[in-house]
């Protein structure tokens, strides 16, 4: 029988099929731990008197709370440094491996897997995280989960899990000059809707997937969540095994050969069908910027804040007026008019070495505007010291922007990286909700090309416009 | 977990849609290490506005929460599943739920009722003319009840069995063992083992 990729991958782990009403149990690959949704987990298994069942499959990191500035301080904030500390006892008492502040290989959780080719074409992978749909870039079954399911994993080393449906989204022809993946997934959720994923896995497919590079795939299979979708996938290619080939945890040798031959087994077969498709021309796509409280609300850079009285839903009439209102913005607006006072390079959709060289390319020479501060948080340790290999935070020094050590930072605003009330970023991030970079803060998502303009012009801009 | 069969309460009405997580619970609330207290991050930033439905009487003491489309978008944090139930709420109804959210809501026995969205409106017509009208969500005949209405809802049958008998997800796991332990024994062994330490 003919199957897609998320459905040869969800077979291979089935422990044993639910009959009726009762779902699949799914065995999981790797687990992934950071301080924000595990300590409540740990308490869990200690509660029961259970043990951790695959300290072997389970690797932890900090990077939600921590500070980006003076890490070889303890952290000022109490109740961050508790959940730090919290962590690093739990990982100690269950034999966890932990990555912590100042370690070579601290970084996000998302970033970290693939870099220590952990993540590997059709596993399953999951963390208490929701845009563990990152590492669908590899060809694996990734997805976030809650706390109850982190203490499950931990405690079976499985899911119960119902199957999910599928969806095509379909990808064709060339980019144009300036524009990324960041553009073509944010293009995704403004066609689909922040709920338009929602019980799907989301394959992403067609020529310009396969044109991008490993870190652009990951770009987009990041914010499949963002479209309600727990998972997205790329079927993986020699992209993908260039990428894995000679890391860490890569298999070799022999193991290698194996390995890749049954990677090459996992793509979609030509006959089967998805329960939904959807098509989107590359070659149509320009940068693209949100303007609302969800990702959703996304538009081309070219065009003007949208009018709510126009919007024939009522839910999404009600919803424009209560984002513009928030945002502080008039429909009729340029969005090219749109002032910011931060501009944030980093988080797991965008602060890998890619994300900063891309960056780093528009700023080199030029200076963030007068009254705009940008900040770069690479997205792990090892970024940063590739980075600063090529001499890249130089070029962002030089440019007026700060350089700082690795963490989730300013995209949710749990360490001081925070927006004051009112105060309005130009984000790399994944979300524009109402406070995410701090209560009243205001976020247009961005790629890393439209962030370093923004930066230098102070107006929400693409390269292009540097250029007049 | 408690089981639940059927629960009565204030419904409290909240016309908005996409209510995110991060609105449910800001991440600076996500600090603590503890299961319980996470009632005073509840919408804490729109709870700051003296007009928000759960600062007016009566629907402060609302334990049925009647949401707009797609609710619990976003961030996996289990901790607006505990956030709304350390407050009080014992269901939320929506016509659209975010994956993450209702799975979450399963486990800790917070009733995420999928009702449609024509119910929702009927429901919120109810409650906003009448405040304080109890809603009665009964989850053996799956239907919400509130003044003349009823509405049926939505719940996978699975969930509805667990919470209907109280039953411990990872247990249930665990009687399959033996299940485990063999698939355990046939992967492939150049997948990927991280390094794990000498446990204490």
């Amino acid at each position: 029988m003919s199957r897609t990729l998320a459905e040869k991958v969800w077979e291979a782990h089935v422990v044993r099929h639910g009959s009726g009403a009762e779902p699949d149990l799914l065995y999981i690959d790797l687990h992934l731990l950071h301080e924000v949704t595990s300590p409540q987990a740990f308490d869990g298994l200690r509660l029961a008197n259970r043990k951790l069942r695959r300290a072997d499959l389970t690797i932890a990191t900090e990077d939600h709370n921590v500070p980006t500035v003076d890490i070889d301080k303890p952290i000022a904030d109490l109740v961050s440094r508790t959940q730090v500390e919290t962590l690093r006892r739990n990982c100690a008492e269950f034999g966890v491996r932990l990555h912590p502040m100042g370690d070579f290989e601290q970084g996000i959780v998302h970033v970290v897997g693939p870099q220590l080719g952990l993540t590997q074409p059709g596993m399953t992978v999951v963390c208490g995280d929701s845009h563990t749909s990152t590492h669908g870039a590899f060809g694996a079954l990734a997805f976030g989960i809650g706390t109850s399911e982190v203490e499950h994993v931990m405690a079976t080393q499985t899911l119960p899990l119902r199957p999910f449906k599928t969806m095509a989204i379909n990808v064709n022809g060339a980019l144009g000059e300036g524009v990324t993946a960041k553009d073509i997934i944010l293009a995704v959720i403004a066609k689909i809707g922040t709920g338009g994923g929602q019980g799907y896995v989301l394959e992403y497919r067609g020529d310009a997937i396969e044109a991008l590079s490993m870190e652009a795939r990951m770009t987009v299979c990041n914010m499949s969540i963002e479209a309600g979708a727990r998972a997205g996938m790329i079927a993986p290619d020699d992209t993908t095994f260039d990428y894995i080939l000679g890391r860490d945890h890569a298999p070799s040798g022999a193991d290698w050969d194996e390995a890749v031959e049954y990677w090459r087994t996992l793509r979609t077969d030509d006959d089967a069908t998805f329960d939904a498709e959807v098509h989107i021309d590359a070659a149509d796509l320009t940068p693209f910027v949100t303007w609302g409280t969800n990702p959703g609300q996304g538009l081309p850079l070219g065009a003007n804040i949208p009018d709510p009285e126009k919007i024939a839903d009522e839910n999404e009439r009600v919803a424009a007026e209560k984002a513009l209102t928030y945002m502080g913005l008039e429909p009729g607006t340029p969005l090219r008019d749109i002032r910011v006072d931060t501009v944030f390079l980093g988080s797991c959709t965008n602060g890998r070495i890619e994300d900063l060289r891309a960056a780093a390319d528009v700023i080199k020479g030029k200076h963030v505007a007068s009254g705009v501060r940008m900040l770069v948080v690479p997205g792990s340790m090892r970024v940063r010291k590739q980075a600063e290999d090529e001499g890249l935070d130089k070029v962002f020094l030089d440019a007026g922007a700060e350089w700082r050590q690795a963490g989730c930072s300013m995209c949710l605003g749990m360490n001081p990286d925070q927006l004051a009330p009112g105060e309005r970023s130009a984000s790399t991030s994944n979300r524009n909700f109402e406070g995410r970079q701090g209560k009243g803060g205001r976020t247009h998502l961005v790629s890393p090309l439209v962030a370093a303009a923004t930066a230098v012009r102070g107006t929400l801009s693409a390269p292009a416009d540097l250029e007049v | 977990m408690d089981a639940f069969t059927t629960h009565t309460g204030v419904g409290v009405p909240l016309r908005r849609s996409n209510v995110d997580t991060d609105q449910i619970i800001p991440a600076v609330y996500l600090k603590r290490v503890t299961r319980s207290g996470f009632e005073d991050g509840l919408f804490a930033a729109w709870r700051g506005d003296e007009h928000f439905i759960l600062n007016q009487e009566p629907f402060k003491a609302g334990s049925v929460l009647v949401a707009g489309p797609d609710f619990g978008t976003g961030s996996s944090r289990e901790h607006a599943v505990w956030a709304l139930m350390d407050y009080g709420f014992r269901v939320v109804i929506s016509s659209r739920f975010a994956d993450i959210f209702r799975g979450n809501s399963g486990k800790q026995g917070l009733v995420a009722a999928q009702c449609s969205q024509s119910d929702v409106e009927l429901l919120w017509k109810v409650l906003e003319s009448e405040p304080g009208t109890p809603v009665t969500v009964d989850l053996t005949d799956k239907t919400v009840r509130a003044k003349d209405l009823v509405a049926p809802f939505e719940i996978d049958d699975y969930t509805r069995w667990r919470l209907l008998e109280g039953l411990d997800d990872i247990a249930l796991t665990l009687r399959h063992e033996a299940e485990i332990s063999d698939f355990e024994g046939n992967r492939q062994t150049w997948l990927p083992t991280t390094d794990p330490l000498p446990a204490v």
